[in-house]
Formats: C-alpha cells, sequence, structure tokens
C-alpha cells in the first residue's frame, strides 16, 4: 500500500493521535524532571550518585566477591584473602548457620522445630488471607495452633522433654515474637473497649493497668520478670523463665496495643453506635458488627507499628541471659575460633530482622488496600 | 490470704508443668536430676563459649564439667544456665542454678551482702593495658594524656580514675559498651589504650589480623581473683565446690593428670591415695563416692591441663601461667592437703 501523505488540514475532530513529544516522556524527560529540574537537584542528584559510588561496589567486593564462605576458623579464612580482614567471613555465619536457627535444641529433636515452623506458615495463611478455601474450618486448626506448638516445643506426652532454656536463636525470636503478637492482640482489643466502657470500676483497672505498663520500660519488666518474680513466688518454685518473658513481653505489646485501638475507637462517628443502639443491638453484637470492623481497619498502621516494635525488642531478652539470635552471636564470638567477627554477625541478624519487619509492614499496606472503602486520604 | 494465692499460683505453674520444686540439700537435687546446673557467662573468650555445635568450652565450663564429675560421675551431665554480669547471683540466690562458675571477682560485698559463699580463686586476674607498639609506650605511667577505651559501669572504670588520679595524669575516656566494640574502637585507632582485665586483653590481642604490632603494659592496676560461688546456707554443697577446686589444685601438684591417673592408683604417695580414693574414704565425708576427685582427674584434668587447654601459651589467647602457677613454681596456686 502506497504511503500516501498526511493532509494538512483536518476536519474538526478528525486529527489522528499523535506521539507526545519526546521531551516529556520516557526516561530521559522522567531523569529531566524528577532527577535534573533545577541546579539544586542536580546537584542532589550527583551527591548521590556519588555516594552510591563510594558505598556499593566496596560493599558488595566486601560482603560478596572477596568473602570467604566455607573456613574451619577466623584464622583459616583470613588466610584465604589476599590481605587478612579485608572481606566478609561467612564462613563464620555459615558453619554455625543451625546453632543460629535452634539455638541450644537438642539435634535429634530438631524435627520438632522445623514442623512447628510449618504448621505456624499454616496457621497464619488462613488468618492473613481471606479467599482461601475452607477459611472457616481452618479456624479451628489455628485456635488449636499455639497448644500443639507448645506441646511440639516443649514435649512430654509422648515427646521427649526439652527445656525452654534451651531454646535460642531464631526459634526464640519467633516464639516471643508470635506469642506477643497474637496473645496482645486480643488482650489489648479488650482493654480498649475497657477503657471506653461507662463501668467506671472496670474502666479505673484498664486505665491503671495501661498506664502502669506504659510507664515502664519493657526492660524494666523483663528485669522483674527475670528477678524480682523468684521473691513473689511460694518459696522452693521456680517459674520457668522463658514463661515469665512471654507473660512480660504480651502484656507489654498488649498496653500499647489497647491505646492504639483506642485511638481508632475515637475516630469511628457517635452516630455509629447511636445507630446500632436504635436496631436494639447488644453491646457486644454492636461491637462486634458495627464499631470493631471499622476502628480495627483506621488502626492497622499503628497495629502493625506496635508489632514490629514488640518484634525488634524481642532482642531485649539478651540482657537477662536468654540467647535470642544476637545472644547467639556475641557468645559465638566469645568462641577463640571466630571471635573478631562482630561486622559479619550483626549484619547477618540485621538481614533477619529486615526481612521479617518488612514483611509485616507490607502485608499491613496490602491490607489496607484491601479493606479501603475510600475513606481514606 | 497469702497462702491462697501462693496455691493458686503454685496451681496454675503446676498446669502448666513448670514448677521445679527444690528439696534441702543442693546435692540430692542435683542427683535426683541427674544434671548439673551451671550458672556461666553468655560469652567469654576462653572461659565459656559455645562452640560451632553449640556446646559449651572453656576454663569456667572444665571447673563445671569438673563439678558435675565428682557430684554425678559424668562430666557431660552439666547444663549451662547463662547469665550476665547484672542477673548472675540473683540468679544463683533464686536456684536457677547449683553453682557459680563465671569469672566472678570476689569482693568483700559480693560475699557478706549480696550474699555468696566463695570457695578459693581459679583465675587470679588483674586489670592490664594494651597499646599499638608504633606508639613507642613501654610501661602505663607513660600514658598521661592518652585516650583509653573503657568499658562502662565495670569495676575497671573506677580502678582506671584511681591509678591516673593517684600518678597525677590525666586521660581522656572512650566508653564503650562491650568487648566487640572496644576492639573496633581500638583497631579504628578511635583510642591509643584499651583497658580490661588481662586475660581479655590477651584474649582481644588474639583475634587481631597483626597481634605482634600489640603490646600488653606490664602493669596490673588491680586485683581480681575469680572463683566459683554458691548460695548461703548449704555447707556441704559448699565444702564440695570448694574442694573439686582444691582437687583439680592437688593433682597437678602431685603430677597426676588425665592420662596417668589410672597408673597413680598405685602411686607410693599416700596423699595420691586418699585423693584418688584408694585409701581411706574422704569422697564419703561429703556424701560422694569414694572415686570423686578419680573421675574429676580422668574426666575433666588437673588444674594445668584445664589451664592449658584453654587459655594456656598453646591456646589463641596465650596466657602465661603468671600468678596462676602452682606455688612451688612461684604462683599462688595452693590447695590445702587431702588428709
Amino acid at each position: 500500500m502506497a504511503e500516501s501523505a498526511p493532509p494538512s488540514r483536518y476536519a474538526p475532530g478528525t486529527h489522528p493521535d499523535l506521539p507526545p513529544p519526546v521531551r516529556t516522556t520516557g526516561p530521559i524527560a522522567w531523569a529531566h524532571q524528577n532527577l535534573f529540574s533545577s541546579p539544586l537537584n542536580i546537584f542532589l542528584t550527583l551527591a548521590g550518585l556519588w555516594l552510591l559510588y563510594s558505598i556499593i561496589p566496596p560493599l558488595v567486593e566486601w560482603a560478596f566477591i572477596k568473602s570467604v564462605w566455607s573456613a574451619a576458623s577466623r584464622a583459616e579464612c583470613w588466610d584465604r584473602m589476599e590481605v587478612a580482614e579485608e572481606a566478609a567471613c561467612w564462613a563464620f555465619i555459615n558453619r554455625r548457620f543451625e546453632f543460629f536457627v535452634y539455638g541450644f535444641y537438642p539435634e535429634a529433636e530438631r524435627w520438632r522445630v522445623n514442623l512447628c515452623f510449618v504448621m505456624m506458615i499454616l496457621a497464619i495463611f488462613p488468618v492473613l488471607y481471606d479467599r482461601m478455601p475452607g477459611r472457616r474450618h481452618w479456624f479451628w486448626y489455628v485456635a488449636a495452633f499455639p497448644f500443639l506448638a507448645g506441646w511440639l516445643l516443649v514435649g512430654g506426652f509422648g515427646l521427649a522433654p526439652v527445656g525452654t532454656d534451651d531454646f535460642g536463636g531464631f526459634m526464640l525470636t519467633l516464639v516471643i515474637g508470635v506469642t506477643g503478637i497474637s496473645f496482645s492482640l486480643p488482650i489489648g482489643i479488650a482493654l480498649a473497649l475497657g477503657r471506653t466502657s461507662d463501668l467506671p470500676v472496670l474502666r479505673m483497672l484498664c486505665v491503671l493497668f495501661i498506664e502502669f505498663i506504659r510507664g515502664v520500660p519493657l526492660i524494666a519488666l523483663l528485669f522483674v520478670a527475670s528477678t524480682m518474680l523468684n521473691y513473689f513466688l511460694p518459696p522452693g518454685t521456680t517459674f520457668d523463665l522463658l514463661m515469665r518473658v512471654l507473660i512480660m513481653v504480651t502484656l507489654f505489646s498488649s498496653a500499647y496495643i489497647a491505646e492504639v485501638v483506642r485511638g481508632g475507637l475515637q475516630g469511628i462517628p457517635k452516630g455509629q453506635v447511636e445507630a446500632a443502639d436504635s436496631l436494639g443491638l447488644s453491646y457486644w453484637k454492636a461491637q462486634r458488627l458495627i464499631i470493631l470492623p471499622q476502628a480495627l481497619k483506621i488502626s492497622i498502621p499503628g497495629i502493625v507499628n506496635t508489632f514490629i516494635g514488640l518484634y525488634k525488642d524481642t532482642t531485649l531478652v539478651l540482657i537477662i541471659g536468654l540467647l535470642d539470635p544476637l545472644g547467639i552471636g556475641r557468645s559465638s564470638l566469645a568462641d577463640s575460633a571466630w571471635a573478631g567477627l562482630a561486622r559479619e554477625m550483626y549484619l547477618f541478624i540485621a538481614v533477619f530482622f529486615f526481612l521479617c519487619c518488612f514483611g509485616m509492614s507490607r502485608y499491613s499496606l496490602y491490607l489496607e488496600r484491601k479493606l479501603d472503602t475510600g475513606y481514606g486520604r | 490470704m497469702k497462702n491462697i494465692s501462693h496455691a493458686i499460683i503454685g496451681a496454675v505453674a503446676l498446669a502448666f508443668g513448670l514448677v521445679a520444686s527444690a528439696g534441702a540439700g543442693t546435692l540430692e537435687d542435683v542427683q535426683a536430676r541427674g544434671e548439673l546446673n551451671c550458672i556461666v557467662s553468655t560469652g567469654l573468650q576462653g572461659f565459656a563459649a559455645p562452640n560451632d555445635e553449640g556446646v559449651w568450652e572453656g576454663f569456667d565450663i572444665d571447673f563445671c564439667r569438673a563439678t558435675a564429675a565428682a557430684v554425678l560421675g559424668d562430666a557431660n551431665a552439666i547444663k549451662a544456665v547463662t547469665a550476665t554480669g547484672k542477673t548472675r547471683f540473683t540468679k544463683l540466690n533464686a536456684g536457677e542454678g547449683d553453682v557459680l562458675w563465671r569469672n566472678t571477682t570476689i569482693t568483700f560485698v559480693r560475699d557478706v551482702d549480696v550474699p555468696l559463699r566463695f570457695h578459693g580463686v581459679n583465675y587470679y586476674d588483674g586489670q592490664g593495658f594494651m597499646a599499638r607498639k608504633d606508639l613507642g609506650v613501654m610501661s602505663a605511667a607513660e600514658l598521661d594524656g592518652a585516650s583509653v577505651c573503657i568499658q562502662t559501669g565495670t569495676t575497671t572504670e573506677l580502678n582506671l580514675a584511681d591509678y591516673f588520679r593517684s600518678n597525677g595524669m590525666s586521660y581522656e575516656a572512650v566508653t564503650i559498651e562491650d568487648n566487640a566494640e572496644a576492639r573496633e574502637n581500638y583497631q579504628a585507632g578511635r583510642c591509643d589504650v584499651y583497658t580490661t582485665d588481662a586475660s581479655g586483653l590477651a584474649a582481644t590481642r588474639a583475634t587481631f589480623p597483626d597481634p605482634d604490632a600489640h603490646v600488653i603494659l606490664p602493669e596490673i592496676i588491680s586485683k581480681e581473683p575469680l572463683g566459683p560461688a554458691t548460695r548461703h546456707g548449704d555447707d556441704q554443697w559448699s565444702d564440695i565446690v570448694t574442694w573439686v577446686l582444691n582437687a583439680t589444685v592437688t593433682a597437678e601438684e602431685k603430677g597426676v593428670t588425665s592420662a596417668n591417673v589410672d597408673d597413680m592408683m598405685g602411686s607410693n604417695d599416700p596423699e595420691v591415695l586418699r585423693l584418688l580414693g584408694v585409701e581411706g574414704n574422704l569422697g564419703g565425708m561429703f556424701g560422694l563416692n569414694a572415686d570423686w576427685a578419680y573421675q574429676i582427674i580422668k574426666q575433666v584434668g588437673n588444674y594445668g591441663e584445664i589451664f592449658e587447654r584453654n587459655i594456656g601459651v598453646n591456646t589463641p589467647i596465650g596466657l602465661p601461667r603468671g600468678l596462676n602457677a602452682l606455688w612451688t613454681d612461684g604462683g599462688l596456686q595452693y590447695s590445702p592437703p587431702f588428709r
């Protein structure tokens, strides 16, 4: 078909769509608009590039290119480098990976931890993902999971018992984090409802509890759990240390959750409560069907924020002598074979915590988008 | 009312299967449990650290194992109860551990007021200084105006201030939280000198790529006698811990080692025979088997073996015996007789 020259004139409304001018679209325009739009921006872009250039290549070289992945000790690691200590010695993490994951959990019983982990994923999935088929039936399993997990990890009733003082590493972080998160949400909601309740005694108790817990640092509570509690308990009994820590961590974060949820409750117009009342709904029905679904939705960012904080705070148990990943890492640094590799250890643990916390924050964004009904700003 | 609440707490705790009841004597408890709960550090190079398999090793751990060998006949029947410097004494007094081998300095207040019972010294330590060789300093007296890396909240901080003041010198403190941080700071040159216990200095120096470029100054500015501790109120158990330590020292003095202990059963030295339980029954006097010391030496070794294995000159830490040599070699390790 022969190309016909485009007509120089068009009847109104018949002009074909032309591609946008080159300078307003595509990567060049994007860069022009976002990176080089003004002298200040040009300067900032160049400074940023220079910073990246001076950080990334040495970091990649240190962490990947020149690093040593298998060796029996720090000395051997450094022997394999051109200059000792010029790059990361990941052999340290590599050799001790299982130790970092399971702590002192007996080797023969570690399948229980693995099974528990798989079960945890299976339990979390139906909670987080509402389009899962047969979700209603799964909830029975979810409700039973904490008890099953407790039984699997601690043993007894047919399984070899494992003391909680053998727990350590990432497994300990998950135990504390998941227990704290899953128990503090319901307790926190109950406290928030109590604090906004019309019953004066209940309200006072909730206010007292929340303000007391929020007024005390977590580390102080952990010290109380680890040292003071022994004086309150009847003489001759010792109450499992991990159990004490779990209780303290749960109480601590539930007080914060309560305040976050209360903020959500206050964001619900009074008309909603009155509408529920005029429909003849009981208090619990009104909360369950009308108030809480809306209040929790607007509290999601705050709740997840508290959870992320709690998850990272689990490293504080180090101070009372429980060996979470940080504790495992620090005690590993005391082994003469590996001493001096603090950077590798801290980086490894930072990556683990970042992945967990970033995952939580991404999920909360997804949840917000899914529940968005158009009122958000 | 109090009883009721105690009963409720107890019932709840029992329901969780979490109550461990402590009976009258620590020895009976340990033997019934079949395991010695030993309070140790959360990690101190050469003294207590987990190896790649997660098994605790070190100088203090070996004394835990010696205690277990004496009491249970099995050096591996220990459980390491980790405690930080802040929680160690409460853990001991709350009964979470049977004995504390956690390089703890014996002081008046700890002995009398905490209260603890100390059982002799398994390591004589003292605070020292480490500096780069190219600094040209050969004595701590030349440190006027130096910047010093020092761990906060420790007795070393106070000793340092005392030492510089009494010598009319000034210093600039670079406070750090733990040994790993000190290492990084010292290596990056943020301080001229690092001060902590001499054993810690040697351990830290061993981790440098260039250990020979650093010198540990000869001055020791404090006394840090490290030893085991137990609770007040159980004299039988206290005696056992005391004599476990003494048995390792006597064994070294008499030349009994883990290698030759079986031959030594036929020794001509009556004290060796009493120690090993061939003659008399010293062990029976505090409720142990006659071969309690034999088990210690056979399974763990004498004092010198424990020292050389964990912190001696052939280990990465490379500490000389120094004050910890036997009294016959000019040191301070001296055991009362087994008689």
